[in-house]
């Protein structure tokens, strides 16, 4: 033990104010995410993998072999194979945001613990949303892989495919803190699943064009991200055209609305 | 330019009143212990003090920064020790100090976790994770998070709280290291044993408000003089002797199975030949102010 000295001073000298987005507290942020990300990644990625896997077999080759053999002149394993990839971000964005921004508010005190360091909650809620999206970013790509592995031709504009997933997947995450800064309880999730999540991944055209569906859904549609975004991966990978500009600055705007919805209501939630 | 500066600070929540008109100065340097029973305001206190509550209304600095305003520059110099265990129990002790090292924006991490490590006695343990510490080792750990970045100003809220005697004893003596040390600490607790060990000051804090404050001699001395007898006996006698203690204007208190007659040399003839006689303590103090049965 050191000896005695007289009244410390601060590592760093601090600042009349901090500023607001301070990127060393995001990063710290992020930091922790990742050292716990080192303790769980094989079995997110073994799921990632596997996931897009058994429903390319299931859908792609099972139905592709009995009932489908093209869509809007793709073929279906394809037509799916890149449909999956809105899958893949919406379950790895929205469902982590929820249940661990819930998990660990309520029941680890994480945030209070974070909360006490020089962080503030828009601090916490944008680290907490770019983490998910970088994660969702990189797993988003497996099914697109997993495709290409079953024979999709590779093509230039896939490589925007990362780009698409981690802006969406920002909305979802965004999405998904609001919800848990919202609900009371855990089980109130399963209302969020029922009434958005699984409508929304429904109704992505990601087995089947939603414009075979009746007028009034296809309209709704259009404003659902994951429609847009399963729009987006399918340019990248059979041409782009110009309304993917459009497609692109919506879910812009769906992460920036989220993002500020998560921002207030987390205030509300973590701040007295 | 005192540490930690709270003035008229009134913080509700709906119908209840937390904090009630707050006064509090910490010069720096000092451990002053905010000695209270449950529910009196000093884990709300704590969190208006780190911007995690806002006040209704009152004025607060801390380190010389206006609260809320500056709260995240103040938290920036300043570490806390919360009550509830919140590390990252996959994580290993190393990284748990690495996250919060960043946090603070420490320039050499490794040094600092180093720095840290030793304090808490944890070097050994550094690479294991921490659901495979002891909870004494945990508690240690919290602390030593709460120091990483070597804080002007501590705030350890309950820190030996729901632990055994031996890992309170270690804490103990981790707290009266920093002491030593020099850093300003304000130390909220309702343990009187921990409070009149570690803290060079006590303020009693009672629904919402600071009711007593000063050395816990000056306190023992202001409130409860300079001896308490202890009385055993069938409820009959206690009763009675409660009744002519009381009628010479002396304090009575329950104290388990016996009563305490605080101030008891001032009692005349009142105080039975097989009372047992001790000096009082802060415990005396503490119940005779608030009501409350000490722990």
């Amino acid at each position: 033990m050191e000896a005695a000295t007289p009244a410390q001073q601060p590592m760093t000298p601090a600042p009349r104010r901090l500023r607001r987005l301070e990127a060393a507290a995001i990063a710290g942020v992020m930091s922790r995410e990742v050292a716990n990300f080192r303790t769980y990644w094989k079995g997110t990625t073994f799921s990632s993998v596997m996931e897009p896997l058994v429903y390319l077999l299931a859908f792609g080759l099972g139905l592709s072999a009995t009932l489908v053999d093209e869509v809007d002149g793709v073929p279906y394993i394809e037509f799916v194979g890149t449909g999956m990839v809105a899958t893949a971000v919406i379950f790895s964005s929205a469902l982590p945001a929820m249940f661990g921004t819930f998990v660990k508010h309520r029941f680890q005190n994480t945030y209070d613990a974070i909360l006490a360091a020089p962080v503030d909650v828009e601090e916490l809620v944008s680290a907490e949303m770019l983490w998910i999206g970088a994660r969702s970013g990189t797993y988003g790509c497996v099914p697109l892989l997993v495709t290409i592995a079953f024979g999709l031709d590779p093509a230039w504009g896939m490589l925007l495919t990362p780009l698409f997933c981690f802006v969406t997947a920002l909305g979802f995450a965004g999405f998904g803190v609001a919800m848990a800064a919202t609900v009371a309880k855990i089980d109130q999730f399963n209302y969020v699943t029922a009434l958005f999540v699984t409508p929304l991944f429904l109704v992505a055209g990601t087995f089947f064009p939603i414009d075979g569906l009746p007028e009034g859904v296809q309209v709704v549609a259009q404003f659902n991200p994951l429609h847009q975004l399963v729009e987006l991966v399918r340019g990248g990978a059979f041409g782009f055209e110009w309304e993917d500009l459009l497609r692109f600055a919506f879910l812009a705007a769906f992460a920036a609305v989220t993002w500020r919805v998560a921002i207030r209501q987390m205030h509300k939630r973590l701040i007295d | 330019m005192a540490a930690i500066e709270l003035r008229n600070v009134v913080k509700t929540f709906g119908p209840i009143t937390a904090v009630d008109g707050l006064d509090l100065n910490v010069p720096e340097g000092i451990c002053l212990g905010l000695l209270g029973p449950n529910g009196a305001g000093k884990s709300t206190t704590m969190r208006l003090l780190t911007g995690q509550a806002i006040a209704d209304s009152g004025e607060l600095r801390v380190l010389g920064y206006e609260l809320p305003a500056e709260a995240k520059t103040a938290r920036w110099q300043m570490g806390v020790v919360p009550q509830l265990d919140n590390l990252d129990v996959d994580v290993t002790v190393e990284d748990n100090l690495a996250i919060f090292a960043r946090l603070y924006r420490v320039p050499d991490v490794a040094a600092a976790i180093d720095k840290a490590l030793d304090i808490a006695r944890l070097q050994e343990r550094r690479h294991d994770a921490v659901d495979q510490l002891s909870g004494g080792m945990r508690r240690r750990l919290l602390l030593a998070r709460g120091l990483v970045h070597e804080p002007r100003l501590i705030l350890l809220d309950e820190p030996t709280v729901g632990l055994d005697p031996q890992i309170r004893t270690e804490l103990w003596t981790l707290i009266g290291d920093l002491k030593a040390r020099g850093t300003t600490i304000l130390m909220s607790t309702h343990y009187i044993e921990e409070a009149e060990r570690l803290a060079d000051e006590v303020a009693v804090m009672h629904q919402g408000k600071i009711i007593s404050r000063g050395r816990p001699v000056e306190l023992i001395d202001e409130h409860a003089g300079r001896q308490t007898a202890e009385v055993y006996g069938p409820p009959d006698r206690l009763a009675e002797t409660r009744a002519e203690a009381e009628s010479q204007g002396l304090s009575v208190r329950p104290a388990g199975p016996a009563i305490a007659i605080v101030g008891s040399e001032r009692g005349d003839g009142v105080i039975p030949d097989d009372a047992v006689v001790r000096a009082a303590s802060l415990e005396d103090v503490f119940v005779l102010l608030t009501g409350e049965e000490a722990d």
